[in-house]
């Protein structure tokens, strides 16, 4: 057997080596981490697109308000001032292993939130604007995003609890420890903004 | 002995609580286009309505379930329904275009809910538009089979080329650049069929082994294409085609 193997010449026995050892790497986990990263990367950015969709909806929306209710300049003015500080913050993919900044983006999206909530509150003093087509519209499609910013960070938080299990747990751990030094755990939603983030809108 | 049993009791007390607190939603078997867990449909109203589904599908690949619930064991009509419909992954895989009509009549709560891919056309405002204005209504007067059967006929009528019409009574803008699937830029297919009939003039000059292999592997590739696509539809069981769900849709209640 073992003459077997020393007749095959060099160059051919790396060539067998090699795909056999990447085999077994990866039965071992060895690219667990790199893909767990990916897909809670990917989880992340569909967490983005949903508040930038929901914030790309506030214009609309405080523009319909106003044309039937404009003495709630207060609420107008903390909407459209919650919005703007929430396009603000400059986010990114990083932004998921920076504890500091993510706390910032959480904070200014809540705040966006609430904002809104006591926007749609208005609606019951004014039975025109409830009646409008036009705000029913507006209504649907900001529940629709709430209901689908709910729904991403959902997946967020499941996508990165996979990954941050990977890097502390054996055998990912050992992984990390000698080929992935720089990857750091990720940052999740904390539970008590998620009550806060869907304001109650209901018939 | 009786300090055994009370380690016994206590064990399986202890066993219960983690069974209970590990208890995650549980889903009704997905029997056919229609699952009628509530019991609000006659059977006729149910045959009609399968066929109207099946009729969507067979049409546009689209999958439009009807579900009634018992119960949405203390969750959302939102938060249920998304994960009901990645459970069941209704719509197809690559193309992500189920929806679930989904009527809780013990929680007063009636939701459709909108995969991926369909989005773009049956939209919040859109779902919303028909809850409100032809399921609500028929609910309100108990009237549970006319109420599903009209939005089932207003979804299958919106995704079979009505969409704008329901876009604009719902008086949402529908852009242009929502409806890209239509005009795709024609170039790569005729860069194909160009190489395509640049090769059968060379090889008809030429000829060669390599032209020999290259018609194999083309009438073989033909011929087994064709003999593939004669394979599933029909039958009458009903599964999902592993499509997913984002939260998209719109919600009511009476």
């Amino acid at each position: 057997m073992f003459r077997l193997v020393t007749t095959i010449p060099r160059s051919m026995r790396l060539a067998l080596v090699v795909p056999l050892l990447t085999f077994f790497l990866a039965g071992c986990g060895v690219n667990n981490i790199p893909t767990y990263e990916q897909n809670a990367k990917a989880k992340w950015s569909d967490v983005l697109n949903q508040y930038q969709r929901r914030s790309d909806l506030v214009p609309n929306l405080v523009e319909t308000v106003k044309g039937f209710a404009t003495q709630e300049r207060t609420v107008l003015e903390a909407v459209t001032e919650a919005r703007a500080k929430a396009t603000s913050i400059h986010v990114d993919a990083n932004t998921i292993t920076d504890p500091a900044a993510f706390k910032q983006f959480q904070a200014a999206q809540a705040q966006l939130s609430g904002a809104l909530g006591r926007l749609l509150a208005v609606r019951e003093a004014y039975p025109e604007l409830k009646s409008s087509q036009n705000f029913l519209t507006l209504q649907s499609q900001l529940e629709g995003t709430e209901n689908r910013i709910a729904v991403a960070r959902h997946d967020y938080i499941e996508a990165v609890r996979v990954y941050n299990t990977e890097l502390t747990t054996f055998p990912g751990r050992i992984w990390a420890s000698f080929l992935y030094k720089s990857n750091k755990p990720m940052e999740e939603f904390t539970v008590d903004d998620a009550v806060k983030v869907a304001p109650q809108v209901k018939f | 002995m009786i300090m055994r049993r009370v380690v016994l009791t206590a064990f399986a007390f202890l066993c219960l609580v983690c069974a209970a607190s590990a208890q995650t939603l549980t889903f009704p078997a997905l029997s056919g286009r229609v699952v009628d867990e509530a019991g609000l449909l006659r059977p006729s109203d149910r045959a009609a309505l399968t066929e109207t589904l099946a009729d969507l599908e067979a049409k546009t690949t689209d999958q439009l379930v009807v579900v009634t619930l018992k119960s949405l064991q203390g969750k959302t009509i939102e938060d249920y329904g998304y994960q009901l419909g990645r459970a069941w992954g209704i719509g197809q895989k690559d193309k992500n275009n189920g929806i679930l009509l989904i009527v809780a009549p013990n929680e007063h709560a009636v939701r459709i809910e909108v995969g991926y891919g369909l989005e773009g056309e049956i939209t919040d405002a859109v779902s919303s538009f028909i809850i409100q204005n032809s399921i609500l209504p028929r609910f309100k007067l108990n009237d549970f089979p006319g109420g599903i059967k009209r939005g089932t006929d207003d979804i299958v009528q919106a995704l079979t080329g009505g969409a704008n019409a329901y876009k604009s009574a719902a008086q949402e803008p529908s852009p242009a650049a929502i409806d890209t699937s239509g005009n795709q830029p024609a170039w790569p297919i005729i860069i194909v069929v160009l190489g395509g009939i640049l090769l059968v003039i060379f090889c008809a000059l030429r000829g060669g082994g390599f032209c020999q292999v290259l018609f194999q592997i083309v009438l073989s590739v033909a011929f087994s294409g064709g003999r593939g696509s004669s394979g599933g539809g029909g039958g009458s069981s009903f599964s999902g085609g592993g499509g997913s769900f984002g939260g998209g849709g719109s919600s009511g209640s009476w």
